[in-house]
C-alpha cells in the first residue's frame, strides 16, 4: 500500500466482503484511501468496484439482500455497525453517480437540497453556499442566469457538473465517484476531469471507472479489481509501467477486460 | 383472409366501436337537452323547493346542487390524504415481496369490485351504526351523531373511491426514476425528507388525476348515500355536517318514482337530470384545469 506518501489515511477496509444474495460481489478487500487525493479504482465490469465504493457511504443499505461483513472506517471510526448514523455518514461522504441525476427543480434548488435536509433554511447564508458550490463545480458562469429555471434543461454535461456541485455544497470531506463520465461526449469529459483535479486539493476523491486513460490522467493512486478481489493497489504511474500482478498487466495493456 | 385485409377489418371495426360510444355520448347528451331545456331556468338553479317540489312552477333544486358539491368536496377531503398515505407506505415503505403486501394490494383490487350499494350497507352498519352512535354513547345528550348525515355519506363515498386514489397515486410514484431517490439519499436526506420533498411534488399531477376520476365516480352515485346521508326532502339547506342533505342525484330518484303524477313532473326531471349532467362535468372541467395548472407548474417553476 501507499508508504511513502505523507498524507494520511482517511478511509481504511479491513477484510471487506459484500454478497447479494447468493452473490459474493467482493471478498476480503484490505486497503487505505489517502486523504486529498484522486484514488481509482479500475477493473472489468462486476469486478466488485462499484460495490466497494457503495459501502464507503452506505448506499448498499438500499439493497434488501446485501451482506457486509468486515470493518471500513472513516477517520478512524467504524461505519458498518447498526449504531453508525447513515444520514450524517453521507453528509460526510459525498456520491456523484454514473448517469447524472438532478431533480425535477430549479438549478438553485439542486444545490440547494442536501443544505436544506440538512436544517439550513435559507437567506443570504444558503444563497452564499449554493454559488460557492456552483463555482467549484465550473458551472457558475454557465447558470448564474438561469438559477431558478429547471435543472432539465441543462446539457448533460452541465447536468453532471451541477450533482457535483449539490455533492460539494453540503462539504463532505470524501466525494465519490461511480464512472462519472462515462455516459457524456468527450469535451464534457474533460471538463469534468479538470474538475476533478481542481477538487483534489479540497477533497478526497474515489472514483470508479472503466476508462483506463481516464484513471491514469487524474488519479494519484490506483486499485486494480478482478472477479470480486483486489488485485494491488498502488501509485497510478507504477500500477501502469510496472505492475506487480500479472493480471494487473494484462488489463492495464488491454489484453482483456 | 390477407393480413392486409385483416388489418384493414381491424381498424374499421376499432374506428366502429369509438363511433358508437361517441353516438352513445352524443344521445344521451341530447335526450337530457332536449328533456331538460324547456324547464331549465336561473330560477330552478337558485330556488328552494316550495308547496310541491314535483312541480316545476313552484320549486328549485339549490339544496340539492349544494348537497352534491358539498358530499364531492367533503369526499375529496377524506379519499385524497387517505389514498396518498396507504399508497406512499405501499410503495415506499411495504416489504416488495412480503406476503402481506401481496394480501393488501389484492385487498384493494377487490375494494373497487364491490358493488356501490354493498358500501351504502357498510356506511349505515359501521359510520352511522358504530362509529356515530358510539359517539353518542360517549358523549351524552341523545343521538347527534348516530343517524345519516353529510358527513357519513362524504366518508362512505371516500371508502368506495378509495382504490382509485391509491392505485394513481401509486402509478405517479412508481414512475419517478430510482436515480433520482438515491441522489437524494446520497445527499443526507432522511427518507421521509426524500418523499415530502422530491417524491411527493413529483407525484402530484398523478395525484390530482386519482382524485378527478374519483370525483367523476361519486358525483353522480346515489346507492352509496342512500342510507348514509340523503334526505327525501329537508327544510331547505341542511346547516351542519352531521344533518341529513338534499342530493341532485337522489332527487333525479325521488321525483321518477315519488311523484303522484310523473306528467306534470317530466318538464322538472329532465332539467334536473340536466343540472347533474352539467354539475358532473364542471366538477370534472374544474379537476382538469387545476390538474393543467399543477403539472406545468412543476414542470417550470421548481
Amino acid at each position: 500500500m501507499p508508504t511513502e506518501d505523507p498524507s494520511p489515511v482517511i478511509l481504511e477496509t479491513r477484510d471487506l466482503s459484500v454478497t447479494y444474495g447468493a452473490n459474493r460481489a467482493l471478498g476480503g478487500v484490505t486497503l487505505s484511501v489517502p486523504s486529498r487525493r484522486v484514488t481509482a479504482f479500475i477493473g472489468p465490469s462486476g469486478c466488485g468496484k462499484s460495490s466497494l465504493l457503495r459501502c464507503f457511504n452506505r448506499m448498499n443499505d438500499l439493497i434488501a439482500d446485501a451482506r457486509i461483513s468486515g470493518s471500513c472506517r472513516l477517520e478512524g471510526r467504524e461505519i458498518l455497525g447498526p449504531g453508525v448514523d447513515v444520514t450524517e455518514l453521507r453528509r460526510r461522504v459525498g456520491m456523484v453517480f454514473q448517469r447524472s441525476n438532478p431533480f425535477p427543480k430549479s438549478v438553485f434548488e439542486n444545490v440547494a437540497f442536501g443544505l436544506r435536509v440538512a436544517g439550513l433554511g435559507g437567506g443570504s447564508e444558503l444563497e452564499g453556499r449554493v454559488e460557492r458550490a456552483l463555482r467549484r463545480a465550473a458551472l457558475w458562469d454557465e447558470v448564474r442566469d438561469r438559477l431558478h429555471s429547471a435543472a432539465g434543461g441543462l446539457s448533460g454535461g452541465q447536468q453532471q457538473r451541477l450533482c457535483i456541485a449539490r455533492a460539494v455544497a453540503i462539504e463532505p470531506s470524501v466525494l465519490l465517484m461511480d464512472e462519472p463520465a462515462s455516459a457524456l461526449d468527450p469535451v464534457s469529459t474533460g471538463r469534468i476531469e479538470d474538475l476533478i483535479r481542481e477538487l483534489r486539493r479540497d477533497y478526497t476523491i474515489v472514483i470508479v471507472t472503466h476508462n483506463m486513460q481516464q484513471a491514469a490522467r487524474i488519479s494519484d493512486f490506483t486499485a486494480f479489481f478482478y472477479m470480486g478481489e483486489m488485485i494491488e493497489m498502488d501509485r497510478t504511474g507504477r500500477i501502469f509501467a510496472q505492475p506487480k500482478d500479472r493480471r494487473t498487466e494484462d488489463y492495464v495493456t488491454g489484453r482483456y477486460g | 383472409m390477407k393480413a392486409k385485409d385483416r388489418s384493414a377489418l381491424f381498424t374499421g371495426l376499432t374506428g366502429a366501436a369509438v363511433w358508437a360510444i361517441l353516438a352513445t355520448l352524443a344521445l344521451i347528451l341530447g335526450i337530457s337537452l332536449a328533456g331538460g331545456a324547456p324547464g331549465f331556468s336561473w330560477r330552478l338553479l337558485a330556488g328552494r323547493p316550495g308547496r310541491d317540489m314535483f312541480d316545476i312552477a313552484s320549486t328549485g333544486l339549490y339544496p340539492m346542487i349544494f348537497g352534491t358539491v358539498s358530499r364531492v368536496f367533503l369526499m375529496t377531503l377524506f379519499v385524497v390524504p387517505a389514498g396518498v398515505i396507504t399508497a406512499v407506505y405501499l410503495s415506499e415503505y411495504a416489504p416488495k415481496r412480503s406476503w402481506a403486501t401481496r394480501f393488501l394490494r389484492s385487498a384493494i383490487e377487490n375494494l373497487a369490485g364491490v358493488p356501490s350499494i354493498v358500501f351504502g350497507l357498510f356506511g349505515l352498519g359501521f359510520f352511522v351504526g358504530f362509529l356515530g352512535a358510539g359517539m353518542d354513547g360517549l358523549l351524552g345528550g341523545g343521538s347527534r351523531f348516530g343517524r345519516p348525515a353529510l358527513f357519513w355519506a362524504s366518508m362512505t363515498l371516500a371508502v368506495m373511491t378509495l382504490p382509485v386514489v391509491i392505485v394513481a397515486t401509486e402509478e405517479a410514484l412508481r414512475s419517478i426514476p430510482a436515480g433520482i431517490r438515491e441522489g437524494a439519499l446520497a445527499l443526507g436526506a432522511t427518507r421521509i425528507q426524500v418523499i415530502l420533498r422530491i417524491v411527493l411534488p413529483q407525484a402530484v399531477p398523478g395525484i390530482l388525476t386519482g382524485a378527478i376520476l374519483a370525483v367523476g365516480r361519486a358525483a353522480g352515485e346515489v346507492a352509496p348515500i342512500l342510507f348514509t346521508g340523503a334526505a327525501f326532502s329537508t327544510d331547505g339547506v341542511s346547516d351542519g355536517v352531521f344533518d341529513r342533505f338534499m342530493d341532485l342525484a337522489y332527487h333525479i330518484f325521488v321525483l321518477s318514482t315519488q311523484s303522484p303524477n310523473l306528467d306534470r313532473t317530466r318538464p322538472l326531471l329532465g332539467a334536473t337530470v340536466l343540472v347533474l349532467l352539467l354539475l358532473t362535468v364542471t366538477l370534472n372541467l374544474l379537476a382538469v384545469f387545476v390538474r393543467a395548472r399543477m403539472s406545468s407548474s412543476t414542470r417550470t417553476s421548481h
